[in-house]
């Protein structure tokens, strides 16, 4: 809730200089505000933007990776941060939409933009099942557990589904829905030009996309949580019934912040089918489920900024487990899940942010 | 002679469908009916029960034993697991949530460690009778009764008995219940034990008939899950008619269309039922009462 303040003329004046969305952008829904943050903010987007200059292609193509499951990850904050819905099913979203790229892709090829095509439409399919699926749960008043609940069942029977279309009768044009080995050889993202197509295999070019598609994801999104519907959407959190009786159909804009999370699961799912050319029950399974959960738990749900390193540590810290086996990996993500559930439910980062402000208090307190 | 021999077949496939409902959302029912958390483990406490079912089998114990080491081992491991981890998150149901499915990830993939990818399972027992031209297996028919059986039994044990009592009061008022000299504390983590052993039963009781992985536990998630929702969160006036209708569901959809179809019939009459009635069978059936 955002807090009275008596504004003073000056500052007043100050602020209605600044645009509109720059005031979103640094408003109350969100962590790090203030020059020092934005400072950091781009610095760290100048490291990114040189790091490929001083990386070898293999890094640069997995930091690329990494990249594309952010949007996932922020998606669900939105939902299960902000709003307060626990939604298990996003990784049905994220295969709803990678399919939907394959079968795409595959049947008109990559020429004349048709890749972007495939992500729209990708994106798009995504967003429309969300909305169906939503429909059916909000306006049904399916709240808390029992919203967890059909959401991870839905994502199991999708995924049971998924892995049974082996024979060559499960083919929607040419792309064959392959089974449990999933579903490969669709092309990568094509960008048409006017010399001829530039295809986007994993390497530098990819890597600049999609930190400029993250960077604008992550300020839009910003601007979207502290906007008014954001601050509706964080009132429905701390108390749904409180936001109904202020006049709110907490349904409608439950419902838009679950298509809009399930959307950007879907973008996570198609970049990432793109970057791989392939798509596997495996993605939606009830592991990588469990993954998704982790990377926003750990970091901090609440906060986007906190989701989106967090998801970036844990997804660094998994990568080098699965070296010494990806089995090793599970029990220590399940293990570091358990841990901040219990001692650091609103994650590691707006924890430390916490220590670091009580820290300081305590020291203008003394001095 | 055909009527006869037809409708055999369909009480067959009910009672098939029924007995695999009952038996794997039995335990969920009980620690959400009783304690209000969705536990995400369940899939394990199933799978821990049939991992010590089948190992203590292939090493020469009598089956039904076998089976009850299986149960009693879910029941323990549940009983350490509810003294340490979920014992701290009781005012904070959504989280447990969250805590139980990391737990879950522990133990698939710390089984996947210890025991490989497979395990060689145990043959299915007491073969196989024959009504008509169609033979059916005995051993399903035997599940229906074992569920039949636990459903009278944990009515007698929760409505008939000091523990149930007890239980039953810390749910409904814990700190009556606690001013009444009763310790909450220690019913929670009986309860929870219980919960887990049935489930670990499940796995026990299924063991012969499905390959022994670290995953086996998947296998019943859907259909228990649906089950609990659909039921809410009396055990008994819930469990047992939403098994029972979910049962005419599944078996119809599975003999028609195959096992896919019949998850995906489930899903969506969870949804419709959530729909008209958001406390499940049991919140209608009780709305009198309260």
């Amino acid at each position: 809730m955002a807090m009275l303040q008596r504004e003073d003329p000056l500052t007043a004046r100050a602020a209605s200089r600044v645009p509109n969305w720059m005031r979103l952008v640094n408003g109350p829904q969100t962590l790090g505000r203030g020059s020092l943050f934005w400072v950091g903010f781009a610095l760290a987007i100048g490291a990114a933007a040189v790091y490929p200059a001083f990386a070898d292609g293999w890094s640069v193509g997995n930091t690329a990776y990494f990249f594309c499951w952010v949007f996932m990850a922020l998606g669900l904050s939105l939902i299960w941060g902000y709003t307060g819905a626990l939604s298990f099913g996003q990784t049905a979203f994220f295969g709803l939409a990678g399919y939907t790229y394959g079968v795409v892709t595959i049947n008109f090829g990559a020429a004349y933009g048709m890749t972007i095509v495939g992500v729209l439409l990708g994106v798009g399919m995504s967003c429309l099942g969300a909305a169906l699926l939503g429909y059916m749960l909000f306006y049904g008043r399916i709240s808390g557990v029992f919203l967890g609940i059909v959401t991870l069942s839905t994502t199991l029977v999708f995924a049971t589904f998924m892995a049974q279309t082996a024979g060559s009768q499960w083919a929607i044009g040419d792309a064959r829905m392959g089974g449990d080995n999933g579903m490969t050889g669709m092309p990568p993202l094509t960008i048409p030009w006017a010399g001829g197509d530039i295809a986007l295999y994993s390497g530098v070019p990819l890597y600049y996309l999609l930190l400029a598609m993250l960077v604008l994801c992550y300020l839009g999104l910003r601007v979207l949580v502290n906007s008014r519907f954001g601050n509706v959407l964080v009132a429905i959190r701390e108390n749904p019934h409180r936001a109904e009786m202020l006049g709110y159909d907490i349904r409608r804009y439950q419902l838009i912040a679950f298509v809009i999370g399930s959307g950007l699961a879907g973008l996570s799912g198609v970049l990432y089918t793109a970057w791989g050319q392939y798509i596997s029950p495996s993605n939606m399974d009830l592991a990588a489920a469990a993954l998704l959960i982790i990377w926003v738990a750990v970091g901090g749900r609440k906060d986007l900024t906190a989701t989106l390193v967090g998801t970036l540590v844990v997804l660094g810290i998994f990568q080098n487990l699965t070296i010494y086996g990806s089995y090793y990996a599970f029990v220590i993500m399940g293990l570091l899940l358990v841990v901040i559930v219990v001692y650091l439910p609103e994650g590691l980062i707006p924890g430390l942010v916490r220590l670091v402000s009580r820290l300081r208090k305590r020291k203008e307190g003394m001095s | 002679m055909e009527y006869i021999h037809f409708a055999f077949t369909a009480f067959y496939q009910f009672g098939d469908a029924f007995a695999f409902l009952v038996l794997s959302a039995m335990g969920l029912a009980v620690i959400f009916g009783m304690m209000g958390i969705i536990n995400l483990a369940h899939g394990e406490f199933i799978m821990c029960g049939a991992y010590v079912t089948v190992a203590t089998a292939r090493m020469g114990v009598p089956l039904p034993i076998a089976m009850l080491c299986g149960s009693l081992a879910a029941g323990i491991l549940g009983i350490v697991l509810e003294r340490t981890i979920i014992h701290r998150l009781y005012h904070r149901p959504l989280d447990s949530i969250v805590a139980t499915w990391g737990i879950s990830l522990i133990l698939t993939q710390g089984t996947l460690i210890v025991f490989g990818s497979s395990m060689s399972g145990i043959s299915t027992p007491l073969g196989s009778f024959s009504v008509g031209d169609y033979t059916y297996s005995t051993y399903r028919m035997v599940l229906l009764g074992v569920a039949v059986l636990l459903l009278i039994g944990l009515y007698v044990l929760f409505h008939h008995t000091t523990f149930g009592i007890h239980s039953r009061a810390t749910i409904q008022a814990p700190h009556m219940a606690k001013a009444a000299g009763i310790d909450t504390g220690r019913m929670y983590s009986l309860t929870f034990g219980l919960g887990a052993a049935l489930a670990g039963l499940a796995g026990a009781l299924y063991a012969p008939t499905i390959s022994i992985v670290p995953t086996l536990g998947a296998n019943f998630l859907v259909e228990s899950f649906v089950t609990v929702v659909v039921g809410g969160a009396d055990v008994f006036l819930g469990t047992a008619p939403a098994a029972a209708t979910l049962a005419v569901i599944k078996a119809f959809l599975t003999g028609w269309q195959g096992q896919l179809m019949g998850q995906v019939g489930l899903l969506i009459t969870v949804m419709v039922v959530i729909r008209i009635l958001p406390q499940g069978l049991s919140g209608w059936l009780l709305k009198g009462r309260s």
